[in-house]
């Protein structure tokens, strides 16, 4: 039984579940949380006001640049001409692919490199070198692309593709097959961190082609173009939704040259597989009608960017291709320098017409013995005969009463010791011994007995084949010289350099070469039946002949052979230089390329249909009859 | 129970709000998907806000006391459909989120959730014994949402996990949780950090970094971001006109109709626009407490407030990572963001609220 009281009753705690549910109990928390919606609401809104209110000029840019792409549009380089307008340096159409940094990713650059077939670390390098342009500008990766390239571009541009890749279509240069004029034409390449710093190439941007060497160098402002631009509106995938701006490539103006393709085609085969030079040019004006340098390169090879391989072969390659010999080269004249002693010594009087030597094979000047290149000698020769014959000896002779300065003076005269002034990049400037530059660079008196080996051209004499050309074309003229040049501007009327020379003198001279070729002298190879055509071999020695004996491997140091010539005597219209390195005997080797020049030139001249280029080896063979004159 | 309830005594400028935002989301995502392969979304969202609107009704018209009778059992059963999304559900970009209905709809388990966490929360703290929650309440509450928390972690869904974790937050909250508490709670969650870096997977981490540093791999995780934050800048003040943002209709800007739709908003809106979208917001949640302050019982008051907080953390986690204020987790904006589940969620918890509401009105 239970009483009531008996059993505590449950006491009504303040806790009780009824007292507890008023909904009232989190009023205050509540309140709370109303702070915290204000907080928060406030927190975003200051976001959208930092963005939309305080930067939206920030902002609406980075939107447009992402929506606008500019490409380049390339403008394509002015074609090289010959004199005619026959094309030398032509343009091809083909496709480069660029990469456009605003969307790349940095996880695609290995599969764009790879589907390429381009090595990822250049393409990383490259990237890394053009960091710091402008992100909107996109740059070139790989030029010329195959038809495996562009298969794989278009076939991965989409959107789950690499969308950075864009296509741009380009004229780009398209040289002459087997590196014909290679030298004089040069090639283009991407303007280099080094040429960026030059006030030459200072408005040009990292990644633009200029011209590196020769013509395309020289006349670069000539070619170049202006790139034009395309602006368009992308989406995200990189699909062109409009153009909006449109400004057209202005292509780069055509080059017309002196050149003539028809010499320049005889002369490079005539220079096949030898290493030396021709320089043909008019002694009229200057202008010139055909320059070669073999071993020549391929210029193309440059066009798309050369591959690191290719540059290490033609920089070590001891023929050094990349040298333009015709004005680079700096080698001793030779007997081709002695009709400027010839003149020197009449003009100055040192000699006159009756003055003879005996050449009994060699002669002996301030204790040393000089030999002539005839073991035999030549007897008793006066001018004339020398120069027919090459007669060491006469020149010993004569050197000596000269002396050094007088004959420095008048090689000075003819063009020797400087620079021509031709229209090409880095011409050397050969050099002109006296006693003025000896005692300059060496501080030594100068030793009359170098006198004699400087009157036959050898010593510390040094010149250029386009000097040479240069130097004999003007005297043949009678003592005018113009500047070679090998673009003739509209307009060009330089005054030349004029000496005043005796024109008895000069034609002496004159007919003493003449002899060379058209009386059995050594360049009897070079003449041409119907043509007056003068000229003096060379056969330049690299080292003494007691240097070369004591030398195991003589290959090396051949004899470098040497032709100068013009023609006609009188009233000159072409001076070609050809030469021949360690070609032995100017007589052999040099003499019949410029007689294949000139002779191309009269061709020419008399039907306007040249005769068709032989193969050197028909040439070589005409030559077989011929004598072993020197 | 069973009161006179009249449609009159309904929240009817809740519902306005409703509508107004859930219109602008519709237009918008008509905007940002014209011409592209969603271009029908805006017509689908169309169509689940109709179904959000019928469901929020008959919600409403139920006695949320016999709703929270059933808390355990709804909870019970989403945690098996949660099971079930990891064994079929479908992937999507790499998690498995939805199950897949006939008709081509999905269902997303995890947001329905939502809801019912809502309920069970309010149903287990109404419930308490204690003048405020002791350590033991604090540890169930920390299982009974852990459990839901952990299975969508794995799916991965880190975001819609972090709002359970909001949900339970501010239901200890409104049940008085003791200051030191949550100095210990706040510490666990610092210690714990380190430790669940680990386990976050690599995008996730990606976007953390990212969100620290969004220069930093621009073209990566930090892209989302700066393209939202270029899209929104862009807009201005005024804005650059419906249809006429660059970043939405040249599809910089990442699906400009799901989580990002409010940046597309804003990119053609402008500052204008957001402000008037945000204070509507804003009356809406203020609508939301009002009718916390004036429910009949702790129960209906944690309901509401549930919704309420839910709401907030959804809109402070999805605006802020438009502005580049909150990292990236996929955390859609509450109406506006295209999505069947998460309408009809919203929808749903709405008509719990006027549930709430209509109860007052009763006894």
């Amino acid at each position: 039984m239970h009483l009531p009281g008996e059993k505590p009753e449950r006491p009504q705690t303040p806790r009780g579940p009824l007292k507890r549910d008023d909904a009232k109990f989190a009023t205050g928390r509540i309140a709370l949380f109303q702070y915290l919606i204000v907080a928060v609401f406030i927190f975003l809104l200051s976001g959208f006001w930092e963005l939309q209110v305080r930067n939206p000029d920030y902002y609406y840019e980075q939107a447009e640049r992402n929506r606008i792409k500019a490409l380049p549009i390339p403008a394509p380089r002015g074609k090289i001409l010959d004199r005619e307008g026959r094309v030398i340096v032509d343009n091809h159409s083909s496709f480069s692919l660029m990469l456009l940094r605003d969307n790349l990713k940095h996880e695609d650059v290995r599969p764009v490199a790879e589907g390429l077939g381009l090595p990822y670390e250049e393409v990383l390098a490259r990237l890394k070198r053009f960091s710091a342009q402008p992100r909107y500008r996109p740059i070139t990766i790989k030029e010329e692309l195959s038809r495996g390239d562009l298969a794989f571009v278009e076939a991965h541009r989409g959107a789950p593709g690499f969308p950075e890749m864009e296509l741009i279509h380009a004229q780009r240069r398209l040289y002459p097959r087997n590196g014909l004029a290679s030298h004089l034409v040069g090639y283009v390449g991407e303007v280099s961190e080094a040429e960026l710093n030059t006030l030459e190439f200072a408005r040009y941007n990292q990644g633009d082609l200029i011209g590196k060497a020769g013509v395309e160098r020289q006349y670069n402002g000539v070619l170049t173009g202006v790139d034009g631009q395309r602006q368009v509106v992308v989406d995200s995938r990189g699909n062109e939704r409009q153009v909006i701006g449109l400004k057209e490539a202005v292509p780069g103006k055509p080059l017309r040259l002196t050149i003539d393709l028809d010499l320049q085609a005889v002369a490079e085969l005539a220079m096949e597989g030898r290493k030396g030079a021709v320089v043909a040019l008019d002694p009229r004006n200057g202008e010139v009608l055909a320059m070669v340098s073999q071993p020549a390169y391929d210029p193309s090879k440059f066009t798309g960017g050369i591959r690191s391989r290719d540059w290490q072969e033609l920089v070590a390659n001891p023929d050094n291709p990349l040298l333009n010999r015709a004005i680079q080269a700096q080698l001793a004249p030779g007997s081709i320098f002695k009709p400027i002693v010839a003149l020197a010594a009449l003009e100055t009087g040192a000699v006159d017409d009756g003055f003879k030597t005996h050449c009994p094979g060699g002669a002996s000047f301030y204790g040393r013995y000089f030999k002539c290149h005839l073991k035999g000698g030549h007897g008793t020769a006066d001018l004339h005969r020398a120069m027919v014959q090459s007669c060491d000896v006469y020149f010993y002779n004569v050197g000596n009463r000269l002396g050094v300065d007088r004959i420095a003076e008048y090689a000075e005269l003819a063009g020797l010791g400087q620079r021509t002034g031709i229209d090409l990049p880095q011409e050397q400037a050969g050099l002109v011994p006296s006693t003025q530059w000896k005692i300059r660079t060496t501080r030594q008196k100068w030793y009359a007995g170098e006198t004699i080996s400087v009157s036959i051209g050898q010593g510390a004499l040094t010149v250029t084949p386009v000097q040479m050309a240069y130097a004999i074309g003007g005297l043949a003229m009678g003592g005018v010289w113009y500047t070679p040049h090998v673009v003739a501007a509209p307009g060009r009327h330089e005054t030349p350099r004029r000496a005043t020379l005796n024109p008895e003198n000069v034609a002496k001279v004159v007919y003493s070469m003449c002899g060379v070729v058209n009386e059995g002298g050594t360049g009897a190879r070079a003449r041409i039946e119907g043509v007056e055509l003068c000229g003096k071999t060379g056969t330049a020695q690299l080292a003494s002949n007691e240097a070369l004996r004591s030398m195991k491997d003589g290959e090396l140091l051949k004899d470098n052979a040497w032709f100068v010539g013009f023609a006609p005597r009188e009233f000159p219209e072409i001076a070609v230089v050809a030469l021949v390195e360690g070609g032995m005997h100017g007589s052999t080797a040099a003499a019949p390329v410029v007689r294949d020049v000139i002779r191309t030139y009269f061709d020419k001249k008399s039907s306007r249909q040249p005769r068709p280029v032989l193969a050197r080896d028909a040439t070589a063979a005409a030559d077989a009859g011929v004598g072993l004159a020197r | 129970m069973t009161g006179y309830r009249s449609s009159r005594d309904l929240d009817w400028s809740l519902l306005a709000i409703t509508l107004i935002i859930s219109a602008l989301g519709v237009l918008q995502i008509y905007s940002a998907t014209a011409g592209t392969a969603w271009q029908d979304t805006w017509w689908k969202q169309s169509i689940f806000i109709v179904a959000g609107l019928v469901a929020m009704h008959v919600v409403s018209r139920i006695d949320y006391h016999r709703l929270l009778e059933f808390a355990p059992t709804l909870y019970i059963v989403s945690l098996v459909l949660l099971l079930g999304v990891l064994l079929v559900g479908r992937e999507v970009f790499g998690s498995r989120r939805w199950i897949p209905l006939p008709g081509g709809f999905t269902f997303q388990v995890s947001e329905f959730v939502k809801l019912i966490l809502v309920l069970l929360a309010a149903r287990y703290l109404s419930g308490l014994k204690g003048d405020r929650p002791d350590v033991r309440d604090l540890l169930k509450v920390c299982l009974l949402v852990g459990i839901p928390m952990a299975l969508v972690m794995k799916q991965p869904d880190l975001g819609t996990s972090l709002t359970y974790a909001a949900i339970a937050g501010a239901g200890v909250f409104f049940a008085g949780l003791r200051w030191q508490h949550a100095v210990v709670i706040g510490l666990l969650f610092v210690l714990a950090m380190p430790l669940s870096w680990t386990m976050l997977r690599d995008y996730q981490k990606a976007r953390l970094t990212s969100f620290l540093d969004p220069g930093g791999d621009p073209l990566g995780s930090g892209y989302q971001v700066i393209q939202s934050k270029i899209a929104v800048g862009s807009g201005g003040m005024w804005g650059k006109g419906v249809s006429q943002g660059t970043q939405t209709q040249l599809r910089f800007l990442p699906v400009a109709h799901t989580d990002f739709v409010f940046s597309a908003f804003a990119e053609e809106h402008g500052f204008v626009g957001v402000a008037v979208v945000l204070t509507l917001y804003f009356l809406m949640l203020m609508q939301i407490v009002q009718n916390a302050q004036a429910a009949p019982d702790r129960a209906g008051m944690y309901v509401c407030m549930g919704v309420c907080a839910l709401l907030l953390f959804h809109l402070l986690v999805n605006v802020g990572m438009l502005v580049g204020r909150m990292i990236v987790t996929g955390v859609p904006l509450p109406l506006m963001s295209y999505g069947g589940s998460s309408i009809l969620t919203v929808f749903l918890m709405l008509g719990l609220v006027n549930n709430v509401r209509l109860q007052r009105f009763v006894n």
